[in-house]
């Protein structure tokens, strides 16, 4: 973030603190002194309002929401030694809860739940974690952030380039675009859930429309395997005018000069994007990466509104988490634990952001 | 010539297809939502299985708005929202532009980590500080018509002072000065400007894009305050329109007039962009600058 | 009250009495953008006021949805009014936590009240509510009579083999989208008030009423196991729609004829009575062999313990908490009046008025939500846990994660003082 034309040899300390401290002071006050109060109560045992004394418990927190572990299965035997087969022919194995729960063979394993599991040769290897839906929470949050970024990016510049044209009306489809935006996160909400319902919404009456009567309606936010994707969409389409007016105001930036010596030379549409447009776009891009990614694990009133984590938790995420724990909950403690993890996580991601990104000389 | 003319038109005619088809998926959901406001509430819910849920058709009335008004103090509600969101907007634009310049073009000690420091804000979501930042500002002075007190709970002041300063409003500036050519600064430097009408006189006039991008999107950010209202305000009088949404969710919610309300309360959002969409494409017609 | 690590917030907001003869009362009321229940609660504060000269209380409204996370932020920062509203079974937790305190009334002024109108912790009273609620399931005689099936009475309901009997009959009909509606796609404290009374007829609970310390071998033993296959087969068998219920189904599913049965409140039955006339019944929950239930209590009052008032709080309670509010109340709401002599005065209440099943049933039926400070982290996990099962989760797996959340949440608060 350094701005190299200023001359190495001048510091205007006294001009830049008194000028940045206004701004810096608030931020600090009303959201780094909140943040390390979190960071401290997530060491501590403490209750939103409790009688109980509040007490130092260390990282107990932490591992309570990390902690994981594996399992082996061995398939039931008969008493001939044979497998036990299942209707369909499958090895029946034990049940993992006989493991993980008054087992004192398996002390370690005592409160974990099944996360995932897998074949193993005959055997069956089984993913435990002792908080199954933080874990969830993370993959999922990690898996939207990791679609949503790229998608929402790429489809924002191309509305910007669609709209960046010269047309007669070009205004009103600038809005029309933007239009999402401004309505609330909570209100595209509660409207999407009229669009996604499952037997006769929207969506499912246009696509019946579209393919003449063809399409198997679908349960858009009650099945696991389509519920985070839907809210995905979603997401996309209401904030993707959010970031195409960024990248509109970089595109404007760019001077028209450019473009006409491009055209002398007899560039290419493409090529023009590339050599011309591309390039002047790549503080907008930093900053527009680095925003939706921020956004993006911030992912929390789509899934109060519409899902609450479900179903069978495939849409929890990891802000749903730590409002549903240190608010509904209110075991403040637990949910500033997720707060300060968020914080390592997305801090881990945007360094890594940054270097991938960064100025080559 | 005749050939590329129609090629041409040909081209624009495509052109415009395309703009109208993304038109359509974007708009839809909101003429659900106007056409849905004018319908009464059986009525309404019958039709989101069919497309008549986008079409003026059967009772149509301005009903639900009227009701929306008896069941709560709609024009409060947007008043105090409005009120909030310019307050905070316009104090927001300077101080964080103002950081922005300071953090670009001024060279500082420390500047870089708390410039780094600022940015690593951007992380933290506001739902997962929530309580820290009420017992925070329940414990703040303040100096008012009634002198020195304590507690900032049920005011306007603590809906608008914990949000004037933002790392993406800062963050916004400082990419976008980036880009500016910097001999400007240095030029009116030598001509024995300080750096405060280096900022107001030449930086701040030829950022016109960057404060409309930046006052559309901190004036979302406000206006659809929930969570934080709902705490701080305990006395209606001071409630924004999305606390106020929740007055229309009984047991029995009344649809038709949740969408006659939401109809209602994006309306000056939209009048907003519009006005300052006019003035940002204003200022760049005006400036042309790049460096 | 002791907040440890709060405890320097202090009380900032200690009401200002000035010279005025009459004090000022605050209370909060979780009704806004419900112009009939303002109605009627304006009226019982304006005749309260005008009928002595000590108080006047001073209304602040507050909409449903919003009303126990503003009253926790109002609590953590020291700002309760004095009298306040608080649901049924959230007062244990607001008792413990500091927010109220005991209620002085006599057990003269309550005697005749219903159960789930009367709010009690550790042997004291807490909580009065002018009304309560009370599900059913709503039934057409004409749909039952067609396909042979019993309708049910009070004394005489369903077993659950009759219940489960009558839903694959009708489902056989092919008449209807579903047979049951059971409100699924509602995910709020509507789960554990209409679905916990199952478990518990089935033989479990949310937790082991004996010690309230633990919900081990009740919320995941054997008859909790036996209802969570049976809840999960109403989904899998597509008896009923899952929790992503159309929002309109739910609404007019029961009244288009679409679903054959519906679980719903006496707060809309109304409307089903318009629709159906004398073909409507309202039916008692079926009896999975402990006997058929519903959730009990609704919205009280309480003092909160900031009130520096107490006396003036209690008088206003005592003074709203006579029949003809009770009954004015009802009217405007359709909610069930809290005592018998109150229905009696009310329309749909009284003898032979269009509701007055509803008393019975609350009478006979209502069962107290787990009276702890904990069950306010029981039901969202409870609410998660049922979710779970009907979209497919191993039914032991969910219950067993409840109930280790349950017990883990109950240790890290010292038992909560049992």
């Amino acid at each position: 973030m350094s701005a190299k034309s200023t001359s190495k040899l001048q510091k205007h300390t006294l001009a830049g603190w008194l000028m940045a401290t206004p701004a810096v002071g608030l931020i600090t006050l009303f959201l780094v002194v909140p943040f390390l109060l979190a960071f401290v109560l997530s060491f501590t045992n403490q209750r939103l309002v409790s009688p109980n004394p509040t007490q130092f418990v260390g990282l107990s927190n932490f591992e309570q929401l990390l902690g994981v572990g594996t399992l082996m299965l061995e398939p039931e035997r008969d008493d001939a030694g044979a497998i036990v087969r299942d209707a369909r022919g499958e090895p029946e194995y034990p049940r993992v809860r006989d493991y993980t729960r008054n087992n004192p063979d398996y002390l370690q394993l005592s409160g974990m739940r099944e996360l995932a599991a897998m074949s193993w040769g005959e055997n069956r290897l089984v993913f435990l974690a002792r908080d199954v839906v933080f874990i969830k929470a993370v993959l999922n949050t990690l898996a939207f952030v990791a679609v949503v970024a790229p998608v929402q990016a790429g489809l924002a510049l191309l509305l910007a380039l669609l709209i960046n044209q010269k047309l007669r009306g070009i205004n009103v489809f600038r809005t029309i675009y933007f239009m999402p935006v401004v309505v609330s996160i909570v209100v595209v909400s509660l409207l999407w859930r009229f669009i996604y319902a499952g037997q006769s919404g929207l969506l499912n009456t246009l696509l019946g429309f579209l393919t003449l009567g063809n399409f198997q309606p679908v349960d858009w936010l009650g099945n696991p395997a389509t519920a985070l994707w839907s809210i995905l969409a979603m997401s996309v389409w209401q904030g993707v005018g959010f970031h195409m007016v960024i990248w509109l105001s970089g595109l404007q930036t760019i001077p028209e000069s450019l473009y006409e010596a491009a055209d002398i030379e007899g560039a290419t549409g493409w090529q023009k994007f590339r050599y011309v447009t591309w390039p002047g776009l790549r503080n907008t891009a930093v900053l527009i990466l680095i925003v939706i990614t921020m956004q993006a694990f911030s992912l929390f009133s789509q899934i109060d509104v519409m899902t609450k984590g479900g179903p069978v938790d495939s849409t929890q995420s990891i802000v749903f988490q730590a409002v549903q724990r240190g608010y509904v909950q209110q075991d403040i403690a637990s949910g500033s634990a997720i707060s300060v993890l968020l914080f390592l996580i997305v801090l881990t991601i945007s360094l890594l952001q940054r270097w991938l990104t960064r100025e080559r000389n | 010539m005749a050939l590329t003319t129609r090629r041409s038109r040909l081209s624009t005619a495509l052109r415009y297809a395309l703009l109208v088809a993304v038109a359509l998926v974007f708009v839809f959901p909101i003429v659900f939502m106007v056409m849905s406001s004018l319908k009464p509430d059986l009525q309404l819910l019958r039709d989101t299985t069919s497309f008549n849920a986008f079409l003026p058709v059967g009772d149509i009335s301005l009903d639900n708005y009227f009701a929306a008004f008896r069941r709560a103090p709609v024009a409060l509600f947007v008043f105090n929202s409005i009120l909030v969101t310019s307050i905070t907007v316009a104090v927001s634009l300077f101080l964080c532009s103002m950081a922005a310049f300071s953090f670009v073009f001024l060279n500082w000690k420390g500047r870089d980590v708390v410039l780094a420091a600022v940015i690593a804000t951007l992380i933290v979501p506001f739902e997962t500080i929530a309580i820290p930042l009420l017992l925070v500002v329940n414990n703040l002075p303040w100096i008012g018509p009634n002198g020195l007190t304590t507690g900032w709970l049920n005011t306007y002041h603590v809906q608008i002072v914990p949000w004037i300063a933002d790392a993406l409003t800062i963050f916004l500036f400082v990419q976008y000065f980036k880009d500016l050519p910097k001999d400007l600064v240095e030029a009116a430097r030598i001509d024995g400007a300080t750096w405060f009408q280096v900022y107001a006189r030449v930086i701040v006039p030829i950022s016109g894009p960057v404060i409309a991008t930046a006052a559309i999107l901190k004036f979302l950010a406000m206006y659809n305050q929930y969570l934080w209202p709902l705490m701080v305000t305990q006395s209606e009088a001071f409630r924004p329109v999305m606390v106020g949404l929740q007055y229309f969710f009984q047991l029995n919610v009344a649809w038709g007039e949740v969408m006659a309300y939401l109809s209602l309360i994006t309306l000056p959002v939209l009048v907003f962009y519009l006005a300052l969409q006019r003035a940002f494409i204003a200022s760049i017609a005006s400036t042309g600058i790049k460096g | 009250m002791k907040l440890a690590f709060f405890g320097t917030l202090g009380l900032t907001t200690a009401l200002s009495t000035g010279v005025m003869a009459q004090t000022e009362l605050s209370m909060w009321y979780h009704g806004a953008g419900n112009p009939a229940e303002r109605e009627v609660l304006v009226g019982i504060i304006d005749d309260f006021n005008a009928s002595q000269s000590d108080w006047v209380v001073r209304l602040q409204e507050f909409p449903q949805a919003a009303y126990n996370d503003s009253v926790t932020a109002a609590a953590l920062a020291g700002n309760l009014p004095d009298i306040l509203d608080v649901d049924g079974p959230n007062m244990p937790n607001w008792a413990w936590s500091g927010y109220m305190q005991p209620l002085q009334l006599s057990e003269d002024a309550i005697a005749n009240f219903l159960p789930g109108a009367i709010g009690r912790w550790q042997g004291e009273l807490y909580s009065i509510g002018l009304w309560d609620a009370a599900v059913a399931i709503f039934a057409r005689r004409s749909v039952l009579e067609e396909n042979g099936i019993r309708v049910p009475t009070l004394d005489e309901p369903w077993t659950g083999d009759e219940f489960n009997a009558a839903l694959d009959t009708l489902k056989a009909t092919g008449d209807f989208d579903y047979p049951l509606d059971l409100g699924m796609a509602d995910q709020s404290e509507w789960y554990p008030y209409a679905f916990s009374p199952f478990l518990q007829s089935f033989g479990g609970d949310l937790i082991d009423r004996e010690t309230y310390t633990s919900a081990d071998g009740v919320l995941n033993g054997d008859a909790a196991l036996e209802f969570g296959d049976w809840w999960q087969g109403l989904f899998q068998n597509d008896l009923a729609p899952g929790t992503s219920q159309d929002m309109a189904a739910r609404e007019t599913g029961f009244l288009d004829g679409r679903y054959a049965l519906q679980w719903n409140g006496n707060w809309t039955a109304l409307p089903a009575i318009e629709k159906y006339g004398d073909d409507m019944l309202f039916l008692p929950a079926p009896d999975f062999g402990n006997g058929p239930k519903i959730g009990a209590a609704s919205w009280q009052f309480g003092v909160s313990a900031n009130s520096d008032h107490p006396d003036g709080a209690t008088a206003f309670i005592e003074f709203a908490i006579q029949d003809k509010y009770l009954a004015a109340f009802s009217n405007a709401t359709g909610l069930i009046p809290a005592t018998s002599t109150a229905a009696a005065l009310t329309e749909n209440y009284k003898p032979g008025g269009q509701l007055e099943v509803f008393y019975e049933l609350s009478a006979q039926q209502g069962e107290l939500r787990p009276v702890t400070p904990g069950y306010i982290v029981m039901s969202p996990l409870f609410r998660k846990a049922l979710a779970d099962i009907a979209n497919g989760a191993d039914p032991a797996d969910a219950l067993d994660a409840a109930t280790d959340a349950i017990d883990a949440d109950i240790a890290r608060n010292n038992n909560y003082g049992f």
